[in-house]
């Protein structure tokens, strides 16, 4: 049943075994042991398991592992390098984005690939980028202010 | 970050080593305490006569480091760090060098539940005691050091400077190789608002750089040695019995290691997770249930809930009220309604058992881990001293959602796996569907009105209990009622939440409020604010009623029926903030709505402004401004966070939110069948606070609920002259005929 999957995870070539259905997401998160994407819905209508595939931000939960091997795929895991924050991250920590914190992941990743893309997004279209992305807490003002300063620091 | 994998560790280890002030309490400062140090005590020679009735403690080490331990779960409200700043202020410690142990039966102290918004009047001040005595403490030492008086010393960052000779001597050296362990008697004179160094200003919450960096945080994201992956089939609705199980074919899939069936309540254990999810696929397609269909529908609900709910029994206010009212003529009289909602929280229920050397330990996300190990030891026959629950943070739960039930599954199931920490996750559609609900609440209100002010007033609720906590009681937890042998659920009564903010803080002549309750077909418990959020839906929006009847400004009428202080300045200080006077423009309506939760705790005070389109006949939350009074704030940025927080989940209650259910079990399984707000639609917020540093901090996250529901019905009638009286408030309810 199982077979092997190729997969480049935050710049490096994995090779895993595990069943071809698996979701991308079971993958990630227990062969690769990554915290980043997390499980919220299993029908990509949530945003807690985005990463981002060849930069565009996507849902884990569905994909099958092997189907994403096409792509380079990044976690939250992958935007620090050698210990240093994203300057997106940094920013979500600055505003104090989160209360629960859970919907984080997918706020982030949906952000960097909003920043890739818009360097200077108005709030109407922070909010487009995120409409995928649910948070519970009703954070949701904090997490625009973050995204703003994270676009201010990208810029600078 | 908590050592997962060292569970050994507990409260012995931390009483164990040297080099430390302890400083014990319980939550009842003053309560049984032996001695209360003074200037010509020697520190060194106190100790605890009796350890084990001392139920905290906070401690400074050799190395500087301040730890506290606290029975209260993190819950995304911010508490680890608002208590943590409370103790470091009392000691002036710099935040840095403080940490804390929350929620573990094995180390911290019994304290029941994180609910209700208690956590910072209830542990905090406990802990603040404890570290004013234990600043107490260090600076009689250190008066010895420094051969000075204490009223001669200061104390910058952990070190303590004499103002005689300038000498210096740090509180970690003061305690080296040394072993002061001291009662708290809660005498220990506390910090004026003006010495403050850290409270009242904002502080980062460290935890979210961990969330942040994709750190190890969440109780989803614990991986013990060797763990292997669970998941349970639930019933498709309440009451159905299991009548046919294909045990061998789930057996024989790949990975499964155990499929575990016990009554009704049947499970898969699996080395893989996704070996789990593929069993439970299956068993779901090959099970067969016998089932009664659910009572009443929702179009019979309310009806029912008036006709088989108890007699009405005055619960609180004047029992002369209903005289009165009789004598009067009754001026205003209306219904309002509020549906069965959910928690909804976004990280579905997760927890970890492991059953090891005559020990089980659970992982859990409990608002409770003391009553949630009370409540296994009830389900698994074993004592509490063989069971040990570990709280970790896991995505909000806003109340009592499926977090113990799940911890409930993870211990039988790890009963059945022993040596192996058996991991547990809910489905998405086991939250949306097992949790227990907010309850369905039906509000009648009459009232009598004489030369513009309300005379009397009477408010009747219909509802369920908003409080099902598992209590020590395995019936409470969904397996424990899934068991061939099961145990019965035996609600506690029904509890007080039901009339929670009920009778209006306003200065009537008569009032009182009768509770009929009503045992309804689906099941609930405490969903923040608990039955605050309907009563204060139904009392803001009659009196935006009766001032419109009176011809009055809706702020100005509840302003002249209020006398406390404190909640006039909550609104008027919302008049200024806000521009509640500004003119009126075409297709924009304003609302307002104020309330003091549980009229003893925060005041909250807030505008709501939509925005019609007429085309589409549709209505949009523009902005919501909220003023908040939580006595002295801890950490006004916390305080801003959670009450904004409570303002946009409100507004997604109030504008979207009902569970759906039919016969054959309830229908909202997921966020296609149970919207809730995305950021499009989301409302920009603004939140005011007002400080009191010289009153004690009260509990901020619950104020906003209610009233945010009332000021967005009354918006939506000042914007279209509909009076929207069910939640949720739809804007099909609106007579858009009216609006020319």
């Amino acid at each position: 049943m199982a077979e092997l999957i190729n997969i480049k995870v935050n710049g490096k070539t994995h090779r895993v075994t595990a069943d071809p259905e698996i979701p991308l997401l079971y993958l990630l998160r227990n062969n690769l042991q990554l915290n980043g994407p997390k499980y919220g819905c299993g029908i990509e209508r949530c945003g807690s398991c985005m990463v981002l595939l060849n930069g565009k931000a996507q849902p884990s939960c569905v994909i099958p592992g092997s189907a994403a091997a096409v792509y380079e795929v990044t976690t939250l895991e992958g935007l620090s390098k050698n210990n240093v924050l994203d300057p997106i991250q940094e920013a979500f920590i600055e505003e104090q984005a989160a209360q629960c914190g859970y919907c984080m992941n997918g706020m982030i990743i949906s952000a960097k690939a909003l920043l890739a893309e818009n360097k200077n997004p108005t709030d109407q279209e922070i909010r487009q980028a995120l409409q995928r992305n649910l948070c519970r807490c009703g954070t949701h003002t904090r997490i625009i202010s973050a995204v703003k300063k994270a676009a201010a620091k990208l810029n600078k | 970050m908590k050592q997962f994998d060292d569970i050994k560790s507990g409260r012995r280890e931390f009483l164990r080593s040297s080099g430390y002030l302890l400083m014990g309490f319980t939550l009842m400062p003053g309560l049984g305490f032996s001695t209360e140090p003074d200037e010509c005590y020697s520190p060194e020679q106190i100790l605890i006569a009796d350890r084990e009735a001392v139920d905290s403690w906070i401690r400074i080490d050799e190395q500087g480091i301040l730890t506290v331990l606290t029975g209260k779960m993190e819950l995304g409200q911010g508490i680890r760090t608002a208590l943590m700043q409370m103790a470091a202020k009392e000691l002036d410690i710099d935040i840095k060098q403080v940490r804390i142990i929350i929620a573990d039966t094995g180390q911290t102290q019994d304290e029941r539940y994180t609910a209700g918004s208690g956590s910072i009047e209830g542990s905090g001040n406990a802990i603040r005691n404890a570290a004013a005595e234990a600043r107490k403490y260090l600076l009689i030492l250190a008066a010895k050091e420094l051969k000075s008086n204490v009223a001669e010393l200061s104390v910058n960052n952990g070190i303590v400077k004499s103002a005689k000779n300038q000498k210096t001597v740090a509180y970690k050296d003061l305690v080296k190789g040394k072993r002061l362990e001291a009662e708290v008697t809660g005498k220990s004179e506390l910090k004026k608002p003006a010495d403050y160094k850290l409270v009242g200003k904002p502080i980062k919450r460290t935890d979210i750089n961990d969330i942040a960096a994709a750190k190890t945080h969440f109780i989803q994201d614990l991986r013990l040695p060797d763990m292997v992956h669970a998941r349970v089939m639930r019933p498709p609705v309440y009451s159905a019995r299991l009548v046919s199980f294909p045990t061998d074919e789930i057996q024989k899939l790949p990975g499964v290691l155990k499929v575990v069936v016990n009554g009704n309540f049947a499970a898969v254990i699996a080395s893989q997770e996704f070996e789990s999810i593929k069993a439970l696929e299956k068993m779901k397609q090959l099970a067969k249930w016998d089932s009664k269909p659910i009572t009443p529908l929702p179009g019979q609900l309310y009806a029912d809930m008036i006709k088989n709910g108890s007699a009405g029994e005055i619960v609180e206010g004047d029992k002369s009220a209903d005289k009165k009212l009789s004598e009067n003529t009754i001026t205003l009289e209306a219904e309002y309604k509020r549906p069965y909602q959910m928690h909804g929280s976004i990280g579905p229920s997760c927890a970890i058992g492991l059953w090891k050397d005559d020990q089980l330990t659970i992982w859990s996300h409990t608002q409770g881990v003391f009553p949630l190990r009370s409540t296994v030891s009830d389900l698994v026959n074993l004592p509490l001293e063989k069971i040990r629950v570990i709280g970790v943070p896991g995505a909000g739960c806003y109340g009592h959602n499926g977090a113990d039930d799940v911890g409930g599954d993870a211990a039988l199931l790890a009963l059945q796996m022993p040596g192996k920490p058996v991991r547990v996750q809910w489905m998405r559609e086991d939250e949306h569907k097992w949790e227990p609900y907010g309850s369905a609440m039906v509000l009648n209100i009459k009232a009598a009105i004489s030369e513009g002010k309300v005379t009397s007033w009477q408010t009747d609720i219909w509802s369920d209990t908003h409080s099902s906590r598992p209590g020590g009681k395995a019936g409470h937890l969904i397996a424990g009622r899934h068991l061939e042998k099961p145990f019965a659920f035996e609600g506690g009564g029904f509890s007080g939440g039901s009339h929670r903010n009920s009778l209006p803080l306003y200065d009537f002549e008569t009032k009182n409020v009768a509770l009929h309750n009503y045992k309804g077909p689906l099941r609930t418990s405490a969903l923040r604010s608990l039955g605050a959020y309907g009563n204060i839906f139904a009392l803001e929006s009659f009196m935006d009623e009766l001032a419109a009847k009176a011809g009055k400004d809706p702020v100005r009428f509840r302003l002249d029926h209020l006398k406390d202080a404190r909640a006039k300045e909550v609104i008027t200080t919302l008049v200024t903030k806000a521009g509640w006077d500004s003119n009126k423009k075409a297709g924009l309506g304003k609302g307002f709505a104020f309330a003091q939760y549980k009229n003893n705790a925060s005041y909250f005070a807030v505008k709501a402004e939509v925005q019609l389109d007429r085309a589409t006949r549709t209505y949009r939350l523009v902005k919501l401004t909220g003023v908040i009074d939580s006595g002295q704030a801890i950490n006004p940025d916390g305080i801003i966070n959670q009450t904004s927080g409570g303002m946009i989940q409100a507004a997604s209650w109030t504008m979207l939110e009902q569970v759906n259910y039919g016969a054959n079990g309830v229908e909202s399984n997921s966020w296609e069948t149970y919207p809730i707000l995305r950021f499009e639609d989301v409302p920009d917020t603004e939140v005011f606070v007002v400080d009191r540093p010289e009153l004690k901090p009260l509990g901020a996250g619950e104020a906003a609920q209610g009233p945010v529901s009332a000021a967005i019905a009354n918006a939506i009638f000042d914007a279209t002259g509909s009076r929207l009286r069910e939640i949720p408030l739809t804007p099909d309810k609106i007579d858009w005929s009216k609006i020319s």
